[in-house]
């Protein structure tokens, strides 16, 4: 398993892309390749089942650790990873154990039907045979929930790499439907299993933000404008009779929306449309919150397709009868994919609303009131425009609506979780209320490393209380808070609720007596 | 005998101070570390290797008195000396006895024996005044033969892929030990801060590797495949930029948590301390056989609640020893 420590270590410790492929490179010329294979397995999800539960684990640590329950828990909570605080905290290994990553998984698949007495001499074992970081990787594996520290793109084009081969090709081969046991590492990634070629999606066109008005554009008629929606952004790809879903992180998601796929699978003819995935519930756009709801679930039960039922907007057609239509001028694009949606109506895929307009005017009042239909703004794109492949100044604009946002004061503060957990970065906020404070909103990112550090100071100086490892501190720091939405709410103190909030800056320049009054902030709700 | 006074530790017969944060007459210092050993003192008392250290960060001008480690000096009726605390070159535990009563001062230190510093010897006691900066039981440090074996196994790695290795560690203590760790496998290169203080222990007959001083305002290409080693300010500046091909690795204790190897985002982390780690602050503090146990800086609640819980009598004791090393930010430490 060194080889594997070795390989997890790096990705961990380097934020380096170039670094993290060569580690990938290194791994792949040293390992074999069923534990290549396994790599694979665990990265796409594949995991088998927790034959060993976390309780029994950390009952066991602390045993063969000789620490007290509240010892054990100070160390979890200084660490933020169980699996880790029990290898730190476990006494040197004894002796060396060298199985490779197959051999352990084989082991540990096997537990299944051991008994308790079993699970523990053998799990002691490994603890006492495994140094370090091979103990902590093992007691992942026994877990089931292993993060590596590669995104899968950052995986796919190593991989494309070393075997010089297309990376969206070696996308859809690991993404695709395959099992332990059934394949060859070799194999799989040479897309055996996949017609690679069926499945290639194109580069998206991204937009750039529109800083000022439009006014710079020129005439209004040479633009199309449709609403901008916040939720999946994805490629659907027609061809030979079969369907594949990319969303816009380049993954494969086809298995996540499954009626969009039966509906496609219905529909006559070849072509690939990009569009955008949103739940609509009573002819409406829910929030994106809504939506995740149901992403990156192993299994989608019924009555969660039923509460969260998803549609696509279509934008654009990008190929249509194993044609590239992507040089074509968007009129003609959009002409093609409206003919496209007569001859296949379905209520989940329908076309993104052209919105008509006679002056930039009248475009900015439509833009003001987006939000209430929980559109984030409009899409100027020119009539004219080719599909580009990535960003390209000058044919497509976002014209988002401008955030909302209050000046709250930092009440409470918690440390991260991994990276992040020697750190206060979760920060609870309140406003004036009655001449008192109430919380607001919880928010996490929008600081900067220097600044999280600073704040980590003031907290560790100026905590009140401490509840678990939540810090009350001094109301003092002032932050900017920038939301989407606001809607009233029973279920939160403050009496309302904000949508997507999080930190715009450090508001050094103002004090506690300067944030705002939940009374103000309820005007805001229209 | 002692009082925890907001000046600093103060020894009562005695009339001084040990490791004061304030002004004060005279101040005994356990090592030369900016928390322990501050400006201002009319008159300071430290081991022989301490001295060039304090002369080079406060002032040439100061009074200070070196003394060796077993050493005797009479104060009032005290009798001081110096016993090695391993943490740095010259640091001392300050044994105090009065009235046959002994009280040992710890300062920083550490059990491993890093082939620079005097070893750690345990001193017989009745009162020990210990650290607590990694007083948790993750920390647990591999033995320094090990520790040494990957920083070469790093540095190899690193010249097989055509990269310069720069190592990041403070520039009293940690600096000259990774010097050690890697005599002779590369050319070494060390920041001017690390230099000057290097310069002050070879002043003392202290040998050290061989090095060169690398000055990151010219073109620095000769480095190349070589070993540098910066101060830990240099960390996130623009002139580490300056390094060509370059692969870093922080040597810090810290670095045993892989949240904060992940957070750092150096491209390697070693778990490499000064201090001693879970084991080796129960180990030190039972060979004292002392009946009471002070704790001062770092984990100090967790490791005063454990110790009491092991049948000993200790009590948290608040300094200003390590503040930049307190849990909330471990890298920005005085122990990088």
């Amino acid at each position: 398993m060194k080889t594997f420590a070795n390989l997890i270590n790096a990705l961990d410790s380097t934020n380096k892309t170039n670094l993290k492929l060569e580690a990938i490179d290194r791994f792949l010329w040293e390992a074999d390749d069923s534990d290549k294979l396994w790599f694979l397995a665990l990265f796409t999800g594949r995991r088998p089942k927790r034959n060993v539960n976390t309780a029994l684990m950390r009952q066991w640590a602390m045993e063969a650790a000789q620490i007290p329950e509240w010892l054990f828990l100070e160390s979890y909570s200084s660490v933020g990873d169980l699996g880790e605080t029990i290898s730190l905290i476990l006494p040197r290994p004894v002796n060396y154990i060298e199985r490779n990553l197959s051999e352990w998984m084989d082991l540990i698949i096997r537990l299944k039907d051991a008994s308790e007495e079993e699970k523990k001499t053998f799990v002691l074992e490994a603890w006492s045979s495994l140094p370090h970081t091979e103990r902590f990787i093992f007691n992942k594996l026994l877990g089931g929930s292993f993060r590596v520290g590669v995104s899968s793109k950052g995986l796919i084009n190593a991989l494309a790499r070393h075997y010089n081969t297309d990376a969206s090709a070696v996308a859809h081969s690991i993404m695709g439907d395959w099992k332990m046991g059934e394949v060859t590492f070799d194999e799989l990634i040479r897309g055996k299993y996949t017609d690679t070629q069926l499945s290639k999606p194109y580069l998206f066109c991204l937009a750039y933000a529109l800083e000022k008005g439009p006014e710079d554009l020129g005439d209004a008629s040479s633009w199309q404008v449709e609403y901008k929606w916040d939720g999946v952004r994805g490629q659907l790809i027609k061809r030979d009779g079969e369907v594949f879903i990319w969303s816009r992180g380049e993954e494969l998601v086809t298995e996540q929306f499954p009626e969009i796929r039966e509906t496609l699978l219905q529909w006559n003819g070849n072509f690939v449309i990009d569009g955008e995935l949103l739940v609509y519930k009573d002819n409406q756009v829910l929030n994106f919150s809504e939506l995740q709801k149901r992403l990156n679930r192993k299994t989608l039960s019924r009555k969660m397709l039923e509460e969260v039922p998803v549609v696509v907007f279509a934008y654009d057609l990008l190929e249509w009868e194993g044609e590239d239509w992507r040089e074509r001028s968007l009129k003609a694009r959009r002409v093609k994919l409206e003919t496209l949606f007569l001859q296949n109506p379905s209520p989940s895929l329908q076309l993104s609303q052209i919105i008509t307009y006679e002056s930039w005017d009248e475009l900015k009042a439509i833009r003001e009131s987006a939000r209430s239909i929980n559109s984030e703004g409009l899409m100027l794109k020119h009539k004219e425009s080719p599909y580009h492949t990535g960003r390209k100044k000058g044919d497509w604009w976002k014209w988002k609506i401008d955030p909302l946002t209050i000046d709250a004061v930092l009440i409470y503060a918690q440390k991260g979780s991994g990276r992040r957990s020697a750190y206060y970065t979760d920060y609870t906020f309140a406003v004036k209320k009655d001449g008192e404070l109430v919380t607001i909103a919880k928010a996490y990112s929008g600081l900067t490393d220097k600044e999280i550090q600073e704040v980590s100071r003031f907290v560790n100086k100026n905590a009140i209380e401490k509840f678990g490892p939540v810090r009350t501190v001094k109301p003092e720091l002032v932050f900017e808070i920038a939301f989407e939405g606001i809607s009233f709410s029973n279920r939160h103190k403050s009496g309302v609720a904000l949508r997507f909030p999080r930190i715009v800056r450090w508001r050094k320049d103002k004090v506690v007596a300067e944030i705002d009054d939940i009374e103000d902030i309820k005007k805001l709700i229209h | 005998m002692l009082h925890f006074t907001t000046k600093g530790i103060y020894c009562v017969p005695g009339r001084f101070y040990i490791d004061p944060w304030r002004p004060v007459d005279l101040a005994v210092i356990t090592h030369g570390h900016a928390d322990h050993a501050r400006r201002g003192m009319k008159k300071y008392l430290c081991h022989h290797a301490t001295v060039p250290i304090l002369k080079s960060r406060i002032g040439s001008d100061i009074s200070v008195q070196g003394i060796g480690y077993n050493e005797t000096v009479n104060m009032h009726g005290v009798k001081i000396s110096l016993h090695p605390a391993g943490h740095i070159i010259g640091s001392a535990q300050v044994r105090l006895e009065y009235k046959g009563k002994v009280t040992v001062v710890s300062g920083d230190y550490k059990i491993q024996d890093d082939g620079l510093s005097a070893p750690f010897e345990p001193v017989l006691c009745n009162e020990f005044i210990t650290e607590s900066t990694f007083g948790l039981p993750i920390y647990n440090w591999l033995p320094v033969q090990q520790q040494n074996e990957q920083l070469r196994q790093w540095v190899l790695n690193n010249q097989g892929n055509g990269k310069t290795s720069v190592f990041i560690g403070y520039s009293l203590g940690k600096a000259q030990r990774i010097m050690k760790a890697l005599e002779g496998v590369a050319p070494l290169y060390v920041h001017a801060a690390i230099g000057k203080l290097n310069q002050a222990y070879e002043s003392t007959g202290i040998r050290l590797p061989g090095y060169q001083v690398i000055d990151l305002r010219e073109d620095v290409r000769y480095v190349d495949k070589g070993i540098v080693i910066l101060p830990p300010s240099l960390l996130d500046s623009n002139v580490i930029r300056k390094i060509p091909n370059m692969a870093n690795a922080i040597c810090s204790g810290w670095m045993q948590v892989r949240g904060a190897r992940r957070w750092r985002s150096a491209d390697a982390g070693f778990a490499i301390s000064d201090h001693a780690d879970w084991y080796g602050l129960l180990d030190a503090i039972k060979a004292t056989g002392a009946e009471k146990v002070y704790v001062t800086h770092g984990q100090t609640a967790v490791f005063t609640k454990y110790l009491n819980e092991t049948g000993l009598s200790a009590e948290e004791v608040k300094t200003e020893f390590g503040s930049e090393e307190e849990e909330g930010d471990p890298v920005t430490s005085e122990s990088l």
